[in-house]
């Protein structure tokens, strides 16, 4: 079983673990209020993926990606209308396609299509905001398999930090307002912040390259994250992801694009006699 | 600026990119006018004549009715103070019944502060009402030390003709005995009470259908605590959606001796949730009522009744029961006239925030020998976002033939456009060792958790529409709602609406129906039967349409309707028949009765 695990393609481990959270969840605490909004979810974003990959590029793109957008988009948006689940896992995969800058995205697509609905459809639609059971053991079992398959696939360094950088500003949090500290801790100890944690904030194809860049940009994401607490919104790890991860994102392009234009430069001037 | 990696002509992928572009353009503004359409349709437009055009308006009257009545709220242990407003958030109740049986329908209404009187206001019968509750024995029933008012309800446990009173409370229940309509005599020892619930919900039923009135009653809290000389902090639910840390169930069976025996663990009803709402109809077709609970930081929870003997949970099988909610309201109505009971379910709706939004659940056909399933249409009927809902209920209040809804809502309306929403979704997706101790919430410093909220008034279009004219047609208070009852307070066949506030007025909204409306009313009086008939099935038959409601001894949150069922006819000119099912059993029939008037029916064969 270990060596299966370990022989595993790395790209199917993140949509085997969020799978696993999903049944679990819902076996245990029915966290789901209806199965066809998650399948609408999940079905809208593969689709959209295979038809956009094989007009834009001419092929069969893998649909690991668009089913962890879809199933992130089923778990997290809450509304009592499909058409949330639709227009969220559309946007998302959309996205991909439309918001894209030098051959990347710029945006993790579920953050972003969830983001949006959010936003401009706050009378219907919200987002998960509750406990998956009081136990602390599933919480727990949640939190090891996800920092093994993070760990796996080289993305503990953003996931430790996160944790590390939300204590600390929840800690200062609670030292600004007067609130409990256990109050201002509380949030990371619900599933939303688990499918943040995991699934979002360690997306490699909206991360800057060096490893020193991701750290830096994810305590930069907790710390708008506080900002946006502290000025009371309830959704603000994903709209800190939202505003800090394509800003990373364009500062290093600018960087590179400054590094490369000097090189340039430097190579003419030696070129010249 | 933008590129595409290039896999044919360039040109291509800008056309592309172009096009994807505006497909994601297009979905963002989809969105917009979804959510514009989707909670904008439910309301009808601004109307100056709401009788022509929705068939009734309503005007608050209380005090034209000799009704000053304002609610006030206890305050517990000092040790909650930093969250006292939404701990002590409930006590506001009304129960309608005509305890003198003199014809018209009399309320009372239930205070919560140590020491606040509660009211009784006997319906004069010349538009205007009296507050008698000292002099019949019902108003000091605050005492410190005792608890304070919850709610209450009417139901003749002792079948003598007079309505007697059951009282439930953060504290000691109590029955009182109804001496003729002349005064009450408090008989809570003799009956087998216990000495302390924290309850939030009760009924009369007769569950084993032997004629005798019993009682439901659920705790909230759990019992063994005093709020008003906590021992720990650590009270409050263990989770927001999972907690099962909240007051007993109580069955009291009624021995027909004036004494009551505690049956709900033999009959299988255990649970500690924070049930908020009880109701009791005839779900499963069995001639015995079933017992739904709404319960808050839960899910519902559906007891099917086998035969009296047993319940049975049902609420994962049936589908009521699957996803975790805040419920806060149980009431059954006949929506579509096909004669099923459906169950409407009120939890928490806040835009941004929180959308659970109220469940209708409504009975799937069943196939012989299939078991009861039921699906939730409230989001199709357009009855889902009302917001914090409490009590709704069920009435034709238009009387065109189809079950319409009257809901209330408001948590706290404190300091105005200030929110504790924020720090409330804080904690209570925390861990259970956080979110149960009351001393790690944040406090609330005068803040609202939606407040002010606007009422729902939705009229049923019978084909599966609700429309939503709460200001078209008058009901345009802002207060925090808990109960809502509704009652023909004239006799006049119009059903008026009386709301208790949570630290607010009672207020009576008197209905003026469209002229030409026709319908018929039935009180009923059991013999074999319990003589409130509390539980007895009436279906209605007329112009090729059919109507069931049952009888109730308590429904909505904290909160009883008038006993007497009324049926709106819209233009016909007449009813074909009248079935009656008695909770004995016995089937009485009424072949063409004339319409708009009420008909005083007593059991016999």
């Amino acid at each position: 079983m270990s060596r299966f695990f370990l022989k595993l393609d790395n790209r199917l481990l993140p949509p085997i673990l969020i799978t696993c959270i999903l049944i679990a969840a819902h076996l245990s605490f029915g966290i789901l209020e209806a199965y066809e909004r998650t399948a609408l979810a999940i079905v809208t974003a593969i689709g959209a993926e295979l038809a956009l990959g094989r007009i834009t590029y001419g092929k069969w793109l893998h649909p690991a990606s668009a089913y962890i957008s879809g199933i992130s988009v089923g778990i997290l948006v809450r509304s009592p209308f499909l058409w949330p689940y639709f227009f969220a896992s559309l946007i998302s995969i959309l996205s991909k396609y439309v918001l894209r800058l030098n051959g990347r995205h710029l945006w993790n697509p579920s953050n972003l299509g969830v983001s949006a609905v959010l936003f401009l459809a706050p009378e219907t639609v919200s987002l998960l905001s509750i406990q998956w059971g009081n136990n602390l053991w599933p919480m727990a079992v949640i939190w090891l398999l996800g920092f093994v398959i993070v760990w796996r696939v080289g993305r503990l360094h953003v996931s430790a930090t996160y944790v590390v950088s939300f204590v600390v500003f929840a800690l200062i949090r609670s030292a600004i307002t007067g609130n409990p500290w256990q109050a201002t801790l509380a949030p990371i100890t619900g599933p939303m912040y688990q499918l943040f944690i995991f699934f979002m904030v360690t997306d490699p194809k909206v991360a800057v390259r060096p490893r020193w860049g991701q750290v830096v940009v994810v305590i930069a994401v907790a710390f708008v994250e506080m900002l946006l607490r502290l000025n009371e919104f309830i959704y603000a790890p994903f709209y800190a992801l939202f505003l800090v991860g394509p800003s990373a994102l364009l500062i290093e392009m600018a960087h590179g694009a400054w590094l490369r234009a000097q090189g340039s430069r430097l190579k003419q001037r030696l070129a010249e006699p | 600026m933008v590129s595409m990696t290039s896999m044919t002509g360039a040109g291509r992928q800008r056309a592309l990119w172009t096009l994807w572009t505006l497909v994601f353009i297009a979905s963002l503004g989809a969105v917009v006018a979804l959510n514009r359409s989707t909670a904008g349709s439910r309301r009808s437009g601004a109307d100056t004549d709401a009788v022509a055009r929705h068939g009734f308006r309503l005007e608050e009257s209380a005090r034209r009715l000799g009704i000053d009545f304002v609610h006030q709220g206890p305050t517990f242990d000092a040790r909650l103070d930093h969250i006292m407003p939404q701990v002590a958030a409930m006590g506001a109740s009304v129960a309608v019944g005509d305890f003198d049986r003199d014809g018209w329908e009399d309320l009372y209404v239930t205070n919560s502060a140590e020491g606040s009187l509660n009211r009784l206001y006997r319906n004069k019968g010349d538009g205007t009402f009296a507050d008698v509750a000292p002099t019949m024995g019902l108003a000091d029933v605050n005492r410190a030390g005792t608890g304070v008012s919850m709610g209450a309800l009417w139901g003749d446990f002792d079948n003598d003709g007079y309505e007697d009173l059951f009282l439930y409370k953060y504290g000691r229940p109590e029955l009182f005995r109804n001496d003729g309509g002349r005064t009450f005599v408090r008989v809570s020892e003799r009956a087998g009470l216990p000495q302390w619930v924290n309850a939030n919900a009760a009924i009369w039923w007769d569950y084993d259908a032997d004629g005798w009135l019993d009682l439901f009653l659920s705790g909230y809290w759990a019992e063994d605590i005093d709020l008003w000389h906590l021992k720990t902090t650590r009270i409050m639910p263990e989770s927001f959606e999972y907690a099962e840390n909240g007051g007993r169930k109580y069955v009291f069976r009624n021995r027909g001796d004036g004494t009551f025996e505690e049956t709900s663990a033999a009959l299988g009803i255990q649970s500690r949730r924070w049930t908020l709402a009880a109701a009791a109809a005839d779900l499963s077709g069995t001639g015995y009522p079933d017992l739904f609970l709404a319960n808050d930081y839960g899910i519902a929870q559906l007891y099917t009744n086998q035969s009296g003997k047993k319940f049975v949970e049902v609420g994962t099988e049936t589908g009521v029961g699957r996803t975790p909610k805040s419920g806060m309201n149980a009431s059954f109505g006949d929506i579509f006239n096909d004669g099923r009971l459906s169950i409407y379910k009120t939890n928490i709706s806040e835009p941004g925030v929180l959308v659970q939004a109220n469940d209708h659940w409504v009975p799937k056909p069943r196939a012989a020998g299939a078991g009861l399933e039921f699906e939730n249409l409230a989001s199709t009927l357009g009855v889902d976002l009302g917001g914090w809902s409490w009590g709704a209920q069920f009435g034709d209040l238009n009387n065109d033939g189809t079950l319409d809804m009257y809901l209330v809502n408001g948590y706290v309306s404190a300091g105005e456009r200030t929110s504790y929403w924020y720090d409330f979704a804080e904690i209570a997706v925390g861990h259970n060792r956080i979110i149960a101790d009351a001393s790690n919430w944040p406090p609330m410093r005068g803040r609202s958790l939606s407040g002010y909220q606007h009422k729902r008034v939705w009229i049923n279009d019978g084909v599966g529409r609700f429309t939503e004219v709460a200001q078209d047609v008058g009901a345009s208070d802002t207060h925090d709602g808990r109960a809502v009852a509704l009652a023909d307070l004239s006799n006049r066949g119009a059903l008026d609406v009386i709301v208790a506030n949570q630290r607010g007025p009672l207020l009576v909204y008197k209905n003026t129906v469209s002229p030409g409306r026709h319908w018929i009313a039935f009180d009923l009086e059991g013999t074999a039967s319990n003589r409130s008939a509390i539980g007895a099935r009436v279906e209605v038959h007329w112009s090729g349409q059919r109507q069931v409601q049952e009888v109730s001894g308590g429904s909505g949150f904290s909160a009883q309707n008038q006993r007497r069922l009324h049926y709106g006819l819209g233009s016909a000119a007449e009813v074909d028949v009248v079935i009656i099912r008695w909770p004995s059993g016995w089937i009485q029939t009424i072949e063409h009765p004339r319409i708009d008037r009420l008909y005083r029916v007593k059991e016999s064969r």
